[in-house]
């Protein structure tokens, strides 16, 4: 994780306080890398750290970087940085909801940062947005740290729960338009939420026409890909629809990602009404209805990927 | 308990000083340290394959200790409030074997319900004593057998007055205690010795507000499954004794049996979790009936199911339950509970320790975590959504006990024949026949066959459970007495 490079300077203690010149950082060179397997990693250069907490389920690190800006970093892997959460944050946004033509009830698990909120927060005809966040110290450090991103929270219709996201799903029946899964690692805390029981949980509570989106990983490295088959077959079986989308994210393992989206009733191309969210004059800096066409649009190897594991449920 | 002293593991500590001395080893095990075996390196490690060593001065000798082993279960002896304790490495089958062989010999008469472990009648085979049957009450709701209640104990002393010794379960398998201190009572005026065969029961001993331990009711010997609630690795048990055994007597009875190549893995697990269990044991083992208690009141709300607890009480044959036990009655939502482990290993990757005709036992202990829990009960609720179905059509497991004809001993070591299993009416079983897990028996040697118990064999494999014990490995034929 934190590790200083070797550069012959010996981390000496500067002669003056330059905190911040890029001379004095370039002396300090201190790296924070993601694994994004055991032998590829992911290296940003940081110029401090800002936070660094253990909480009950994970521990939280908050960087400052030249690229990146803020990122904050859980268990070793980057969650979120101010340069790119805008594609993850509007791409799990409003890929859903170009296609669902009535959201009024949404829940998401995980989202903690408060960004997925905000973006939601964006559409009108939403009335109510709960945030299931196991972890209240993320909570907490996003508010400190991503005042801007974490503003989502302060509206009105947003409510926090502190809780498990299976245990919060029990006891919702029928409830919800579109469910965002919004955490990301199948073997941390919230494996729970990678489970056919959490798909399950997530098309009992949501209503007749509902639809999840959820982060599908990345299938690149080998490492990654027997959890993206996984969750697909789960999902493929949990679900009369059941696609995948695609999105090129920098602090991604391998650069790239893939979200799943798991509906009862709405094609996710079929149903997409261009003119509709184009009426909304929403800004974004990623997402364009364009876009969404060919978000869905796989290379050839992860078409084959999702179709061997289709074929799996198949035969049941 | 001396709190101080139960800080040391004098096995562990004797392993890592052999460690240190860099012996170079001229004796087995030969893959010396795993140098002759790099695949099975790779697979354990080279901190696990490298502690397998055989026994040797400064390890003593699990036949004959007199040093770090000696020294290991005098603590586990402390630790569990017993006069004496030996370390198992033969699995808990052999510490109960051991129980038996300790207080009965050929021809002597044994008291037992008939829902113990197989390993007991498996130990009459063996030593040729003859069992004796207390009968046991069944709850009618959920079809699991219950304690053994104290008149019937009572009645069966009373009418084999020449009894020797007495096996109680403490708990049984779904968390069943009987009165063990009033059984002590009884048997102990009558010059009988108390046997408690606490495969399930380790945190017994160290819980707070659970049912009595073995050792604590007064018992002569209770066979204890560390590996079980109490941590260590698989396959490693203890047997404590009471005052009133010859603890040189007992480690001869082991001895008939017992390797003599006993493994260090099993040694130390047993000695660390002796020392965990002694001075965290309490705090733990809150946490377990914790999380059993919120798992307890989620699965009950989903409704259908019916995981049960104290309410089960009623002063006799339900004498205490183990809250620590997470057993849930499935047939609510119409799926035997066979079908339901089926379903939670195959479809949600979820493993639990059985499924039986009526019921499934989660296994909760000190390593578990509350999101798994929360998985469990999501999984439970997701095949309500999608798998009930009409109850009624279910064949509700009523625990059978049949009449005993011969001893286990002269029945397996009898003239036998095959024959299919749907002629066996009438006839005696020579052989053992039970589901696995839990491993009670339906069928042991010298029993009477009868229509109901061809119904319940055929029942239990139509509904996927593995039914083992029978020379013919799918159970299709029995061998009989000729």
């Amino acid at each position: 994780m934190l590790g200083a490079g070797d550069d012959g300077s010996g981390g000496r203690v500067p002669e003056c306080d330059r905190v911040g010149e890029r001379e004095w950082v370039r002396k300090m060179d201190i790296w924070f890398s993601q694994m994004d397997t055991e032998n590829v990693k992911t290296s940003v250069r940081v110029d401090k750290q800002l936070y660094s907490v253990q909480s009950d389920y994970q521990r939280i690190d908050v960087f400052q970087s030249q690229e990146f800006g803020k990122m904050i970093v859980l268990d070793g892997e980057i969650i979120f940085s101010e340069a790119d959460e805008f594609i993850y944050n509007e791409m799990i946004v409003h890929v859903p909801m170009a296609v669902h033509p009535h959201v009024k009830n949404v829940l998401i698990i995980g989202g903690g940062d408060g960004g997925v909120a905000r973006i939601c927060t964006q559409y009108p005809e939403i009335e109510s947005i709960d945030v299931v966040e196991q972890d209240e110290i993320f909570v907490e450090v996003s508010r400190e740290f991503f005042p801007e991103t974490a503003k989502g929270f302060d509206d009105a219709r947003v409510k926090i729960t502190n809780m498990d996201g299976l245990r919060f799903l029990r006891r919702c029946v029928g409830k919800y338009d579109l469910i965002i899964n919004d955490t990301t690692d199948p073997f941390g805390y919230a494996e729970g939420l990678f489970t056919r029981e959490f798909y399950g949980s997530c098309y009992r509570a949501l209503k007749e026409d509902g639809i999840m989106v959820y982060q599908h990983g990345s299938p690149f490295y080998d490492e990654d890909e027997a959890a993206f088959r996984a969750m697909h077959r789960k999902v493929f079986r949990s679900f009369p629809i059941s696609r995948v989308y695609q999105a090129s994210i920098p602090t991604c393992p391998a650069g790239y990602w893939m979200f799943g989206f798991a509906s009862k009733k709405y094609h996710p191309l079929n149903d997409l009404d261009e003119s509709r969210w184009k009426n909304r004059n929403l800004k974004t800096w990623y997402y364009t209805t364009n876009l969404h066409r060919g978000a869905f649009m796989l290379p050839k190897y992860v078409e084959d990927l999702l179709e061997e594991e289709e074929s799996k449920g198949n035969e049941r | 308990m001396d709190l101080n002293e139960q800080k040391s593991a004098p096995i562990c500590e004797a392993l890592e000083y052999i460690k240190r001395q860099r012996l170079v080893p001229f004796d087995v095990p030969g893959h010396k340290r795993g140098r002759g075996n790099p695949e099975l390196v790779q697979l354990l490690g080279q901190q696990c394959v490298g502690l397998d060593v055989n026994s040797m001065k400064p390890l003593d000798n699990l036949g004959h200790p007199v040093s770090v082993i000696r020294r290991a279960e005098e603590l586990t002896a402390d630790a569990f409030g017993a006069a004496h304790a030996f370390l198992m490495v033969n699995g808990t089958t052999s510490s109960v074997q051991t129980m038996i062989w300790s207080v009965c010999k050929a021809g002597d008469k044994i008291l037992l319900p008939r829902n113990v472990h197989k390993s007991v009648i498996n130990a009459l085979v063996l030593c040729g004593a003859i069992p004796v049957y207390v009968e046991v009450q069944v709850n009618p709701q959920i079809g699991i057998a219950l304690g053994v209640e104290l008149e019937q104990v009572r009645r069966s002393m009373d009418e084999n007055p020449d009894a020797v010794a007495i096996i109680v379960n403490n708990p049984t398998y779904y968390g069943v205690c009987s009165n063990l201190e009033g059984i002590v009572a009884l048997a102990h005026e009558r010059g009988i010795k108390v046997l408690a065969d606490e495969a399930h029961g380790t945190h017994l001993y160290f819980g707070e507000d659970l049912p009595v331990s073995g050792i604590a009711a007064g018992v002569d010997m209770a066979a204890v499954s560390m590996h079980k609630s109490g941590g260590s690795l698989t396959q490693s048990s203890i047997l404590l004794c009471g005052e009133t055994m010859d603890e040189e007597y007992v480690r001869q009875i082991i001895n008939l049996t017992q390797t003599t190549s006993a493994s260090y893995l099993l040694l130390s697990s047993l000695d660390i979790s002796r020392r965990n269990l002694a001075l965290r044991g309490r705090e733990s083992f809150e946490k377990v009936k914790h999380m059993a208690e919120y798992a307890r009141n989620e699965i009950n709300e989903i409704g259908g199911y019916y995981a049960y607890g104290k309410e089960l009480i009623d002063g006799d044959s339900v004498y205490d339950f183990d809250v620590t036990k997470l057993s849930i009655y499935t047939q609510g939502i119409g799926l035997t509970g066979i079908e339901v482990y089926d379903l939670l290993r195959d479809e949600y990757d979820i493993q639990i320790e059985f499924g039986d005709i009526g019921n499934i036992l989660a296994y909760i202990s000190i390593g578990d975590r509350i999101r798994d829990i929360e998985r469990l009960v999501g999984a439970l609720e997701d095949i309500k959504r999608l798998y009930e179905k009409d109850s009624n059509a279910l064949y509700c497991g009523q625990f059978i006990q049949p009449e005993l004809a011969m001893t286990p001993q002269q029945a397996f070591y009898a003239d036998k024949r095959r024959i299919p299993l749907s002629q066996t009416a009438g006839k005696i079983s020579a052989e053992l026949v039970m589901c696995y897990p839990p491993g009670i028996p339906i069928l042991t040697p010298g029993e009477r066959i009868t229509e109901e118990i061809i119904a319940y064999i055929r029942y239990a494999k139509e509904k996927g459970c593995s039914v083992q014990g029978t020379m013919d490995p799918a159970a299709e034929f029995l061998n009989v007495i000729a």
